[in-house]
């Protein structure tokens, strides 16, 4: 068992936490049970299937009995705004953080369908193995996660649209 | 043109097209406004939600998630081992839940938060002053449905200033403060631990400048914190700890 496999994907499993949980210290908490949980089924995963999908289906499977056990609830309160890009101008920073207190008003479901296909950059059909839903709740999720998220964005008035970089 | 479903247009900012469908979706986009601005605002989302959260790429790995191994490696080792007899499944999948459960890195941070909450107070850092231990320690123990010690850390230079009963995720939390002669306080934290009885080891945590070392013990979490090194702060960890499992 190679441990480099599984510890190369650890920043994104990070990332992908950090963006579902909000708070640095729960997210790594998140990291670290999927993190155990992999090693102790390492020998269930294929060699030369996508290790990284996994990694996200055994993530995923860890916050929702975490979340049913209601403990991410009780930490949102403490929620922290993430650090931003210190490259980041001011406006920027704002629409940032308008960004992820929408992002925080989406259902679980939602936000994890939003951040595997917006950050994690996975394909519909990927994200419909990760989170074992047919990939039509795939696309209604991400539709309407997607159109809440504009439509909470436009009435405060804070996010002038503009060209994407 | 025929009608596009809205699984397609989302294909469109997401990538993975095929020359032909890009340009159908495009074709039905410039006669559709209202369309290309919604996907204009979502593929805005995108770059926002990258550009939020790309840079913990960039933050160093935690040392505690490097460090984690596949434990009770002789149970792994037993039960790959059945496996591979293919005498069955049940097994392996009893083994995978006697994973010990770790502490909630929460207890740290409630702790640390009501430490520096209170901590600073001058006139009023605790509801019942030290002079009323026993009514102090009483009272805390009513409340959380146990029976509480206020450990005695004298012989370290900390005296129970006092205690006070805060409110926390499950319930009631009890809050002893202790203070040295230069006015250094630590805070012992105790609350109610949800789910079953279990104990864990020491675990230490930095929150911003308040060193945390917390664990679990039954039923209950334990938290020490205090604005001094950590290990000083062991140091009188350890005495509670000992004081509290005699």
């Amino acid at each position: 068992m190679d441990r480099r496999l599984i510890i190369e994907h650890i920043p994104r499993l990070r990332r992908y936490a950090r963006a579902l949980v909000g708070d640095r210290y729960v997210a790594d908490d998140l990291v670290q049970d999927t993190l155990e949980r992999a090693w102790n089924k390492f020998y269930l995963w294929r060699p030369g299937s996508d290790l990284r999908a996994w990694l996200f289906t055994i993530m995923h499977n860890v916050f929702v009995n975490q979340a049913r056990r209601r403990r991410y609830e009780i930490e949102q309160a403490m929620e922290e705004v993430p650090a931003v890009s210190v490259r980041a101008t001011q406006s920027e920073q704002l629409e940032l953080q308008d960004v992820d207190r929408v992002l925080r008003s989406l259902s679980p479901e939602q936000r994890e369908v939003v951040l595997l296909v917006a950050v994690e950059q996975l394909t519909y059909e990927e994200v419909s193995g990760a989170l074992d839903i047919p990939i039509g709740t795939v696309m209604s999720r991400l539709s309407r996660a997607r159109e809440r998220m504009r439509q909470l964005l436009g009435a405060q008035g804070v996010m002038p649209l503009k060209v994407v970089k | 043109m025929k009608p596009l479903v809205e699984a397609e247009l989302h294909t469109y900012i997401d990538g993975a097209l095929s020359e032909g469908a890009r340009a159908e979706i495009e074709a039905w986009l410039a006669s559709h406004p209202e369309d290309a601005e919604r996907l204009r605002a979502y593929a805005e989302q995108n770059a926002l939600l990258r550009s939020l959260y790309n840079p913990v790429l960039d933050e160093p790995v935690p040392a505690a998630l490097l460090a984690v191994r596949p434990h009770a490696g002789l149970r792994y080792a037993a039960a790959a081992a059945i496996f591979a007899l293919g005498i069955g499944l049940g097994w392996i999948v009893r083994g995978m839940f006697n994973t010990p459960q770790m502490p909630p890195v929460s207890l740290a941070r409630l702790a640390a938060t009501a430490h520096v909450v209170y901590s600073p107070e001058v006139r009023h850092p605790v509801e019942v002053p030290a002079g009323e231990e026993e009514h102090l320690v009483n009272w805390l123990s009513k409340r959380l449905g146990t029976t509480l010690k206020a450990p005695k850390l004298a012989p370290l230079g900390y005296e129970l200033v006092g205690g006070r009963l805060l409110s926390g995720p499950q319930g009631p939390v009890a809050q002893f403060m202790y203070q040295d002669t230069r006015g250094q306080r630590l805070t012992l934290y105790v609350s109610r631990q949800r789910g079953e009885p279990r104990d864990t080891a020491f675990r230490f945590s930095q929150e911003d400048r308040v060193s945390v070392f917390y664990w679990v013990d039954g039923n209950f979490g334990y938290a020490l914190s205090g604005e001094i090194r950590k290990e000083q702060l062991l140091q009188v960890a350890e005495v509670v700890y000992k004081q509290l499992n005699p």
